[in-house]
């Protein structure tokens, strides 16, 4: 569905992105996590041909058999809803406030697919119908602030699956939710992603609702994916000194833990222009080998489909 | 606070509304009809047959002053519109695209500033000889960077908003993006500049009249009634006195009706005074 090769993005010098290569089957689902500024909502922008303009990209990007290399806002719009379509963290934000949201979801049906009036409508009640919003007729015609923000979600879920795209990419669907919400909401997309065999990105600094929601789950940091692999593998066995970290941050449950301090990552993610030249974790690492800061570590297999990029691996400790 | 910003409002819709309705009503009624000349009754003071006097050629002043307004309210209404129309639009271009065709519309807009509104109706008068179309057109033409300037700006803050964004990721091209998404979103501004801009309209309206630019005679105008007192003004001061009261109460009840309607639907205000 997707094939993205070496792609990365640069605001001038600095590098948003670097290296990042991605695979997505029919039907697979891939979480993406990373802390805040660690490039993940840049790669879902990517994916789309929707980052900003003063962004440059270089790489390869195959979306559904179709070379996006280097393309053209007119090739990228063409493929948008059809083949990639997007979800967004805040769904208020992202709902014009002025339209009827039924409205906003007749769009690309009428743009793309040429329905008529009548034919988008009934498509957007199907839709409505499909992503569990109740009483779609009397939805169709409200303003998103009279909805709440599990139907507002499903809603934009409506528009953007309106055109039948191959590949779905959330970029922190369920951040601005409550965990009741939000979980409906994961599990509506993984039903959705089943059933329509559709190729899910799943991005959020969430572990939980990723681990729910993706088979396989990729680690990112400062425009790297450090670690990569099966959901289980990966949060089971960590070999990324970033993933360990960042596991070992969660709170763990129960009463033997209440007075528990959680232990960190020190320091916070360095400015993009900041990052080192080598491993992108380096100064912040644990484990750190005196040549991180400046050779970068190719990713290495560490168990079946399972990959990290960290000079330690295999290396003598 | 709230009821300081809305002064403003309600006293910029006291003044406009009246105004309004009174030229509604001259379409259909006034005390006279307004090419009606009673030579032998110049000058008269006010009565009740002549509300407010007669003229030096003995027309209704009342009369003349109710159908002015309807010159003065249709050319600022045509002025603005068209040139509104248009300043919007290069403004919603100017945004979409960005670049250098943003930099062409906003640099041609800084030009279409520099030119003083009544020196191109002054150009056109002298091109086309002097008429009402010549001065709609020379106040819509100023009127078309003003709104450039306010649509772009407007614009170009609904671009980076999510829903736009969700837009673009549903496919939808800059066209479909303007009209179905920055358009609506822009409209408030738009709306508080056009109010303001019918004062300007108004004044600039009255101005050309009086040089003898815009409305030609018997067309009655606030601007000729002006100048043609003008010239009695030790003999019949009052005459001067009405249609320059007229346009100061059209001016400033639209003046304070845009900066009402700006004040209640601007939220930076509103921070900043609540």
């Amino acid at each position: 569905m997707i094939e993205a090769n070496d792609i990365t993005v640069r605001f001038g010098t600095a590098e948003a992105l670097r290296g990042i290569n991605l695979t997505l089957s029919p039907g697979q689902r891939l979480g993406i996590v990373g802390e805040s500024g660690s490039g993940k909502s840049m790669l879902g922008l990517s994916l789309m041909g929707m980052l900003p303009d003063a962004a440059g990209m270089s790489g390869q990007i195959r979306i559904d058999g179709t070379d996006m290399t280097g393309a053209k806002i007119a090739s990228w719009r063409a493929i948008r809803a059809r083949k990639v379509a997007m979800i967004f963290q805040e769904p208020l934000a992202a709902l014009n406030p002025l339209r009827r949201v039924g409205n906003t979801v007749m769009e690309p049906l009428r743009q793309h697919l040429g329905h008529s009036k009548d034919a988008a409508r009934a498509r957007v009640l199907q839709l409505f119908e499909e992503t569990g919003i109740q009483d779609p007729v009397a939805k169709f015609r409200q303003f998103p602030h009279e909805l709440s923000g599990g139907q507002r979600q499903r809603v934009l879920i409506s528009l953007a699956l309106a055109c039948n795209p191959k590949v779905l990419i959330a970029d922190e669907p369920t951040t601005a939710l409550d965990a009741h919400v939000a979980l409906r909401i994961t599990d509506l997309l993984v039903r959705l992603a089943e059933e329509r065999g559709m190729a899910l990105v799943f991005i959020s600094h969430d572990l939980a609702a990723v681990a729910r929601t993706a088979q396989d789950i990729a680690v990112m940091y400062g425009g790297e994916i450090v670690e990569r692999g099966p959901v289980h593998a990966v949060l089971s066995s960590p070999h990324h000194p970033y993933t360990q970290g960042l596991l070992l941050a969660r709170p763990a449950l129960g009463a033997g833990h209440l007075r528990e301090r959680l232990p960190v990552i020190p320091g916070t993610v360095p400015a993009m222009r900041d990052l080192a030249v080598g491993c992108r974790f380096s100064g912040r690492c644990a484990v750190e080998l005196p040549h991180c800061a400046t050779e970068r570590p190719a990713s290495r297999p560490v168990g079946a489909h399972h990959d990290a990029a960290c000079h330690r691996i295999g290396a003598a400790t | 606070m709230r009821a300081h910003r809305a002064i403003n409002l309600w006293l910029g819709a006291a003044l406009v509304l009246p105004m309004i309705a009174i030229a509604a009503i001259s379409l259909i009624w006034t005390p006279y009809d307004v090419t009606l000349l009673d030579v032998g009754n110049k000058f008269a003071p006010p009565s009740p047959s002549h509300w407010l006097g007669t003229d030096q050629l003995g027309r209704d002043v009342a009369s003349l002053l109710m159908s002015a307004s309807v010159n003065s309210l249709t050319v600022a209404f045509v002025a603005v519109g068209m040139g509104g129309s248009l300043g919007v639009m290069l403004g919603l271009l100017a945004s979409a695209f960005g670049g250098w065709v943003e930099t062409l519309v906003m640099r041609l807009a800084d030009l279409g500033f520099a030119f003083p509104a009544l020196l191109f109706a002054i150009m056109l008068a002298t091109a086309f000889g002097p008429s009402l179309s010549n001065a709609i057109l020379a106040i819509a033409f100023i009127n078309i960077p003003v709104f450039a300037r306010v649509a772009r700006g407007a614009a170009n803050q609904v671009w980076t908003r999510d829903f736009v964004l969700a837009g673009q990721a549903a496919g939808l091209g800059r066209a479909r993006l303007t009209f179905d998404h920055i358009l609506p979103n822009i409209a408030a501004p738009i709306i508080v500049q056009a109010t303001i801009e019918f004062a300007v309209a108004i004044l600039a309206e009255a101005a050309l009249s009086y040089l003898g630019l815009g409305a030609q005679p018997p067309l009655p105008s606030w601007g000729r009634m002006l100048s043609e007192a003008q010239t009695l003004m030790y003999l019949a001061p009052e005459l001067a006195i009405y249609p320059g009261l007229c346009i100061i109460i059209a001016v400033l009840g639209f003046g304070l009706l845009g900066d009402g309607l700006r004040d209640v639907t601007d939220p930076r205000l509103k921070q900043v005074r609540a």
